[in-house]
Order: C-alpha cells, then structure tokens, then sequence
C-alpha cells in the first residue's frame, strides 16, 4: 500500500526524452484538440444542411426559397465574410511578426466586417418574421433559420471571442498563450467562411434558381 | 513534461504567408463571384447550373481550407489531415445516406399525396 503510493509520488526516473518529438509540444497539442472541434462542428452543419435539402420544397403554403430570398444580401454578406476572412489573416500575420498595434488595426476592421455580417443577417430575419415567415411558419423556414443562425449564432461567438482577444493582447501584449489562441481564433474564423460558402450556393444561389 | 515552447517558435510554426492569403482570397474571390454571375446570367440552366455551382462551392471550400486553414501542410505525422479525411467520410454517409434513405421514402411513402 505504502509502497504504491510512494511510487505514484516519484518522478518518474527516466522520463522518456531521448527521441524529441516537435509534436508534444503544447502549442501543437492545442491547435490539434480545437481542430478536432471544428471537425466535428463541421459534422453539426453537415446534418444541418442535409435537413435543409430534405425540407426545402415542404413550404406548407408559405414563401418558397424562390419568392423569399434575396441574392443581392446574401451576395454582399459573402463578400463581408470573405473579407473579414483575409483581414484576420492579415492581422495573425502582423502578430507572427509581434506588431501588435497592426494586430490590433486588422483585428478591428474584421470585428467591423463581422458585426456589420451579422446585423445584415439579423435585419433579413426580422425582415422574414415581421412579414409573417417566421420559423413556426413552414418546415421549409425552420430548416432554414436553423441552418443559417446557427452559423451566425457562430459569428457571434466570434465576435465576442474576438474582443477578449483584443483586450488581452491590448493588455498583456503578444505572449506566447496569446499568440496560441489567436491562431485558434484565426481558424474558427476561417472555418466560418467555409461554411457561409455552401450556405451561399446550396441556400441562396441554389435557392432562387 | 513539456517544454513551454518560445513566442519565437510558436510564430515558425504557424504556417500562414502573404502569399497563401492572397491566392486564397483573390481565388475565393473569383469563385464567389463566378457563381453569382452564372445565376445571374442564366447561361446554364437546371442541373448542369446545380452542379456548376456545387463544383464552384466545393473547389472554393478546398482552396480556403488549403490556404488558410493549413491542411495538409503540417510536419508529420499528419494528425490534422487525418482527422480532416476522417470527417469527410462521415460527413458523406451522413449526407449521402440522408439524402438516400428520404428520397427513398417519399417515393415509397408519400404516393398520391
């Protein structure tokens, strides 16, 4: 008994770093877990889009994708998204290069470009309920607001995160926790974008046709 | 257990470049706007417009998730590639297995309604 305890208190003796390995380091280990996250959150749009494929024609009387939608919004909101994309990327590369001012700069304009995404959104959906099409309305509108808020519900963690980011890098400076998580930051942002593309094609473009 | 790598490190081991970002943004770019002026247009229609546009929306999403999102192009042993391809095999059976087993069922079930 007191010998198995002893053991579990011992460092181990021969810890095993003989063969380096760049992997188990805890900035590898990090972005690897958060990938694993947007793999799986990319499943959760996966079942959300395949819903909406399968319920879009079930309008029950209501608006169809055809009469509802408006391609110039939905047009201008890609080009926001995609935008604020390049402009994260952009402020990720100033802090590689520990500009922090810049850092900050690129981080604001994409704050800018991602609220401004999702006070559109937000219009178009009042716009839709104010008109009697709300989510209750159809299967049809149900998928579809799930399917497209859940992304901007997404932005708008975003949004939030992005302002802790820019407090503690305003704070504290380009650290090396803080350069971790703006890289996690980075590729949430990215992972976003690509999913506004299939909500643009298979929502809209394939919507109004 | 393990070594707190150095802010200098860390900013080498992200892989992002000018000019990863500008191929994927002007590219997405382009594609976007391809798109959109084919459904303007109108000069596909039906399916063969569908598929333009899925094929436009697919190439886009590899290119951003090359470009931007690194895949591929991390040291060995590629855990992030494996899981990226892990995904995409259970996102086809859902969605193609989905898609399969409802259009199945409306052609069965919903006769005459």
């Amino acid at each position: 008994m007191s010998d198995s305890l002893t053991i579990h208190h011992t460092r181990e003796p021969f810890p095993d770093t003989s063969v380096p390995d760049p992997h188990q380091d805890i900035f590898s280990k990090t972005t690897l877990g958060f990938w694993m996250y947007l793999m799986t959150d990319c499943l959760v749009f996966a079942t959300l889009f395949v819903t909406y494929a399968v319920l879009r024609h079930n309008t029950f009387g209501g608006p169809d994708s055809r009469t509802l939608l408006e391609l110039p919004t939905a047009f201008i909101e890609t080009l926001i998204l995609l935008t604020s994309s390049l402009t994260s990327g952009l402020g990720l590369l100033a802090a590689k290069r520990s500009h922090r001012t810049a850092l900050l700069g690129w981080f604001a304009l994409t704050f800018v470009l991602g609220a401004s995404f999702v006070a559109i959104e937000m219009h178009e959906f009042t716009q839709f309920v104010h008109a009697g099409h709300s989510w209750t309305r159809s299967a049809f509108l149900s998928s579809f607001f799930t399917l497209v808020g859940t992304h901007g519900a997404h932005v708008t963690s975003g949004l939030i995160w992005m302002c802790i980011m820019m407090g503690q890098v305003f704070f504290h400076g380009i650290t090396v926790a803080n350069f971790r998580r703006l890289v996690l930051f980075n590729m949430f942002w990215h992972f976003l974008d690509v999913v506004w593309i299939f909500i643009f094609t298979y929502v809209y473009l394939i919507g109004v046709l | 257990m393990h070594d707190e790598m150095s802010l200098k490190e860390i900013q080498k081991e992200w892989h992002g470049s000018y000019r990863a970002y500008a191929i994927g943004f002007i590219g997405s770019l382009l594609f976007t706007l391809l798109s959109f002026f084919l459904v303007l247009s109108q000069t596909l229609i039906g399916a063969p417009l569908v598929y333009t546009l899925s094929g436009l929306s697919l190439t886009q999403a590899i290119l951003q998730f090359v470009f931007f999102l690194h895949v591929g192009q991390e040291p060995k042993p590629k855990w992030e590639t494996v899981l990226f391809a892990f995904m995409i095999l259970v996102l086809l059976i859902i969605v193609l297995g989905t898609l399969w087993i409802m259009h199945d069922l409306n052609d069965r079930v919903m006769v005459g309604m």
